[in-house]
């Protein structure tokens, strides 16, 4: 899986989240929180989903690392790596 | 014979739109089971039954808009013999793809006994599949019934002709009305506003225990079993209201009623400026786990905009939070005919004594807003203080 994938995947869980979001528009940098106005409970499912698609349980203490869609592509790759190497 | 009304969902609400039937005559219901779907300002919701029994006859058709109190479908009590349809007032029948869906006449069991020809003599035949069936010309020897007891009814007619359902077509998400739930907002806010002396007090309240132990007890579970700060906050609330049931409960025609039951409110915000706080029931009795997976479950519903009726007409108290990107502290208006709404701020990074030291604390604003008809700002007070006090003991939530 490289990072298009992992982007795709992330994609499609935020817009579950966010329905009437454009996705398209969003900026790769912003955090997530406030561009998607997505709240603990939102996030949590975000984290979820992301362990339920990828198998890679994200602590809480790297949460922010996935603030942005940037870091959260990186994050798991790196770890996505790390599980496969 | 029971009735089955449409219920009232709230004091602003005078009529609501059936928009589906989960049930057909003949089904066997239970207490709790979701029997149809009605379009409010609050979004859909699922209507819940509370007599058990079977579904005798349907009185209300699909998206008609029908007063609060308007009888929608006629239950048969378990061991109550049969009655024949016409022996009680009747409202027009359901009609599905045109064709009207007449109650089974007097029957015990629900689909009389009508040999299909040429099929298996025991096969039974619901009189609505059979009309259809030979306004179609259809044979209903090669129809699979899915029906009690492998009984024909309309829809495997309706199958067997191709014909459209109607029930899948009423299953897509019906999305919420943002206008009209701005509407039902207004109306309860300056309801609210205009009937109750609200007084206001606050708290400031350590969470760090509170964080600790998250902090602990997530590290070793998965993310869908996880908590957040906001089921404490549920928790310690309904906790409280146990203790003061000056705050819990309806003030209705003059008069105070505490509940004993604790079903908290919670309000959801919904992306693109709405609001709606159903009810987390008895959740003073849930376990932080059932707690926290039923208030997932809860906003994920709001937000499709799919209540169950007893979770938007049934909260005693309502619990505000702001969550972390919110601001310190909030002070709510009361959603009527409740007489207290408990506010939780953000929780942020403050210096607090401890011990005769300064030392960096995450602190949290506690609010209520409460109604002075009910209650006075001394009990108030010793309300506020004791949900303050359970936060501080977090593994006894």
């Amino acid at each position: 899986m490289n990072e298009g994938d992992i982007r795709k995947i992330l994609n499609e869980e935020l817009g579950n989240i966010a329905p009437e979001a454009d996705l398209q528009k969003l900026d790769p940098s912003a955090d997530l929180r406030e561009a998607l106005d997505i709240d603990s409970i939102d996030f949590l499912n975000f984290i979820t989903a992301i362990h339920h698609r990828l198998g890679i349980d994200v602590p809480e203490l790297d949460y922010p690392k996935l603030f942005t869609l940037d870091g959260a592509v990186n994050y798991l790759a790196s770890r996505l790596k790390r599980a496969n190497g | 014979m029971a009735e089955f009304r449409m219920p009232s969902l709230g004091a602003d609400m005078e009529a609501g739109t059936l928009i589906e039937w989960l049930v057909k005559p003949g089904d066997k219901v239970k207490r709790g089971d979701i029997v149809a779907v009605v379009e409010t300002q609050k979004g859909a919701i699922e209507i819940e039954i509370y007599e058990p029994g079977q579904v005798e006859e349907i009185l209300v058709p699909l998206k008609t808009k029908v007063p609060v109190g308007t009888p929608l479908a006629r239950i048969r009590s378990e061991g109550e013999a049969a009655v024949p349809a016409q022996a009680a007032p009747i409202a027009p029948a359901i009609t599905i793809a045109g064709v009207p869906e007449a109650a089974p006449p007097a029957a015990q069991p629900p689909f009389p006994s009508l040999a299909v020809p040429g099929g298996p003599a025991e096969t039974r035949v619901s009189p609505a599949a059979r009309r259809l069936a030979q306004m179609h010309g259809l044979d209903l020897s090669a129809v699979r019934g899915s029906g009690p007891g492998g009984a024909i009814v309309l829809a495997d007619v309706e199958r067997s002709l191709g014909a459209p359902v109607v029930q899948a077509e009423q299953k897509r998400a019906i999305g919420l009305d943002l206008d009209a739930m701005r509407v039902a907002i207004a109306a309860a806010m300056a309801r609210s506003k205009r009937e109750i002396p609200h007084y206001y007090l606050q708290h400031q309240v350590d969470v760090t225990p509170c964080e600790k132990w998250l902090e602990k007890a997530n590290a070793v579970r998965p993310p869908s079993e996880r908590l957040l700060m906001g089921a404490l906050a549920i928790k310690s609330v309904a906790l409280a209201a146990r203790r003061f049931p000056a705050f819990n409960g309806f003030y209705q025609g003059g008069r105070y009623e505490p509940s004993a039951a604790i079903h908290t409110g919670v309000a959801i915000a919904i992306r693109g400026g709405g609001l709606a706080a159903p009810a987390l029931r008895d959740a003073d009795n849930l376990p932080l786990d059932e707690l926290m997976s039923r208030l997932r479950d809860l906003v994920q519903r709001t937000r499709a905009g799919r209540l169950r009726s007893s979770e938007i007409a049934d909260s005693t108290i309502t619990v505000s939070s702001l969550g972390e990107r919110g601001v310190e502290a909030l002070y709510g208006i009361i959603y009527p005919p409740q007489v207290a709404l408990v506010g939780f701020g953000k929780a942020v990074q403050r210096p607090w004594v401890a011990d005769g030291a300064v030392v960096p604390r995450s602190v949290v604003t506690i609010t209520l807003s409460a109604d002075h008809r009910v209650s006075d700002g001394h009990a108030g007070a010793l309300f506020l203080s004791e949900i303050g006090r359970l936060l501080e003991e977090p593994d006894k939530l």
